[in-house]
C-alpha cells in the first residue's frame, strides 16, 4: 500500500520535473535573448558617448543642455521622437533649417559630420536618445543607413 | 641649549605664521624693463616697467568704437575666438559664460572678446551671436576689426596665437586662453578655456585679483 502510493507521488514528481526543466529551458532562452539585445544596446550607448564627448558635447553641453540660442538642447524627447528619422541626415549632413525645441526656435548652423559611419551614427543617436532625460530604447544602423537614403 | 631650542622653535612658528598670513599675489607676465631716473639731488631710483596692453580702436557688436578707455580700471577677461567656429569656440564661451554670470553686477569686472574671423564676423554678426549667447551687455565687448591689429594684438600683446588656415575646419585656428589683464593693464594669468577646471581656477584668480590692493 505504501509502496503503491509513493510510486503515484514520484510519477507527479516526474512530470513535475519535466514541465519545470522545460518551462526553465523556455525562460532561459528569452532571458539570454533579452540580455543579448541589451548587450547591444549598452555597446551601443557606450560607443556612443564616446563619439558624443569627442564631437557633439562642444555645442550641445555635457548634460545636453545646448548652448545658449547657439546650439539647442537635446532634451526635447518629443522632438527627437518625432524627428527620428531625420536626426541621421542632421548629423551626417549638417542642419540649416529653424527647428522648434522645447518651444523655442533655434535657427543656426549645424556642421556636418560626414566621416562618421552608419553605426557611429547609430549609437550616438542612441546614446542621445537615452540620455539626457531620454528613453527610446535601440535604434539599429541598418535604419540608419535606410534613413540616409532619405535625406533632403 | 634648551633655551636656544626654544628660541628657534618660537622663530620658526613665527615665520611660518608670517608666510601664511601673506597675501596671495597673482604673477605678472610678459617682459618686463628696469627704468632708471634720478631726482635732483642725483638719486636714483629704479622703476620696473611691465608689459602692457596697448591703446586699441575697433567696433564693438553694436557698431561703436571702442578704445581701451572702455576698460580703464577694470579686470578684464580677454580671448579671440569667431562666430562660425565649431571647435573650441563653443566650450570656450560656455565656460567665459559662467565667469560672466558669476561677475554680472561687478562693476570692476569686464570680459572682451576679440574675433579673429575678419571677413564674415561684420558687427552685425557679432551682435546675433552676443544675443545668442545671453551675453549681449556693455559688460561684455564683442570687438571687430581687421586682420593686422587684431592678430598683432593677439600675438604680441596677448600672447594668444592665432593663425588664418584654409586647411582647418572653420578656416582659423587659434588658442583657447582666456587671458586674466589687471587694472593697469597687465597679463596676469592665462587659463585653457576649454578645461572646466582651468576655469574655476580663473574664477578664484579674479576674486584674488580684485582684492589686491594696487
Amino acid at each position: 500500500m505504501e509502496s503503491w502510493k509513493f510510486k503515484l507521488k514520484s510519477g507527479q514528481l516526474r512530470k513535475l520535473i519535466v514541465y519545470s526543466l522545460f518551462f526553465g529551458v523556455i525562460a532561459i532562452v528569452i532571458n539570454a535573448c533579452q540580455s543579448a539585445s541589451e548587450i547591444e544596446m549598452a555597446k551601443y550607448i557606450s560607443n556612443g558617448k564616446d563619439i558624443y564627448q569627442s564631437r557633439c558635447q562642444n555645442c550641445h553641453g555635457q548634460n545636453g543642455e545646448g548652448l545658449g540660442e547657439l546650439a539647442p538642447p537635446l532634451t526635447d524627447t518629443v522632438f527627437l521622437e518625432v524627428n527620428k528619422q531625420k536626426l541621421a541626415c542632421y548629423i551626417k549632413n549638417g542642419a540649416n533649417e529653424p527647428m522648434q525645441i522645447n518651444g523655442k526656435t533655434y535657427h543656426e548652423k549645424m556642421p556636418s559630420f560626414k566621416d562618421l559611419h552608419d553605426i557611429d551614427i547609430a549609437q550616438v543617436m542612441v546614446y542621445i536618445t537615452n540620455s539626457f532625460g531620454n528613453k527610446q530604447g535601440m535604434y539599429t544602423y541598418e535604419q540608419v543607413a535606410n534613413d540616409l537614403k532619405n535625406c533632403k | 641649549m634648551k633655551r636656544f631650542i626654544i628660541y628657534s622653535a618660537v622663530g620658526c612658528f613665527l615665520t611660518f605664521g608670517a608666510a601664511c598670513t601673506q597675501e596671495k599675489k597673482l604673477p605678472i607676465y610678459g617682459d618686463r624693463e628696469a627704468k632708471i631716473s634720478k631726482d635732483a639731488s642725483g638719486k636714483e631710483t629704479i622703476d620696473t616697467i611691465y608689459k602692457t596692453i596697448p591703446d586699441f580702436k575697433f567696433l564693438n557688436q553694436d557698431s561703436v568704437e571702442v578704445t581701451q578707455n572702455a576698460f580703464k580700471d577694470k579686470v578684464y577677461v580677454a580671448d579671440f575666438f569667431f562666430t562660425s567656429c565649431s571647435t573650441i569656440c563653443p566650450i570656450m564661451h560656455r565656460n567665459m559664460k559662467t565667469i560672466f554670470d558669476k561677475f554680472k553686477d561687478n562693476k570692476d569686472v569686464m570680459f572682451l572678446s576679440h574675433t579673429i574671423d575678419f571677413k564674415y564676423d561684420k558687427p552685425s554678426v557679432l551682435k546675433k551671436y552676443a544675443n545668442k549667447l545671453g551675453a549681449d551687455v556693455p559688460q561684455w565687448q564683442f570687438l571687430y576689426g581687421n586682420k593686422e591689429e587684431v592678430y598683432k594684438l593677439a600675438e604680441k600683446d596677448y600672447l594668444v596665437a592665432v593663425q588664418e588656415d584654409s586647411a582647418a575646419t572653420d578656416g582659423y585656428v587659434h588658442q583657447g586662453w582666456l587671458v586674466l589683464i589687471d587694472k593697469h593693464k597687465r597679463i596676469r594669468g592665462a587659463y585653457d578655456g576649454t578645461k572646466t577646471e582651468e576655469v574655476e581656477k580663473l574664477k578664484k584668480d579674479m576674486d584674488v585679483l580684485l582684492a589686491e590692493k594696487d
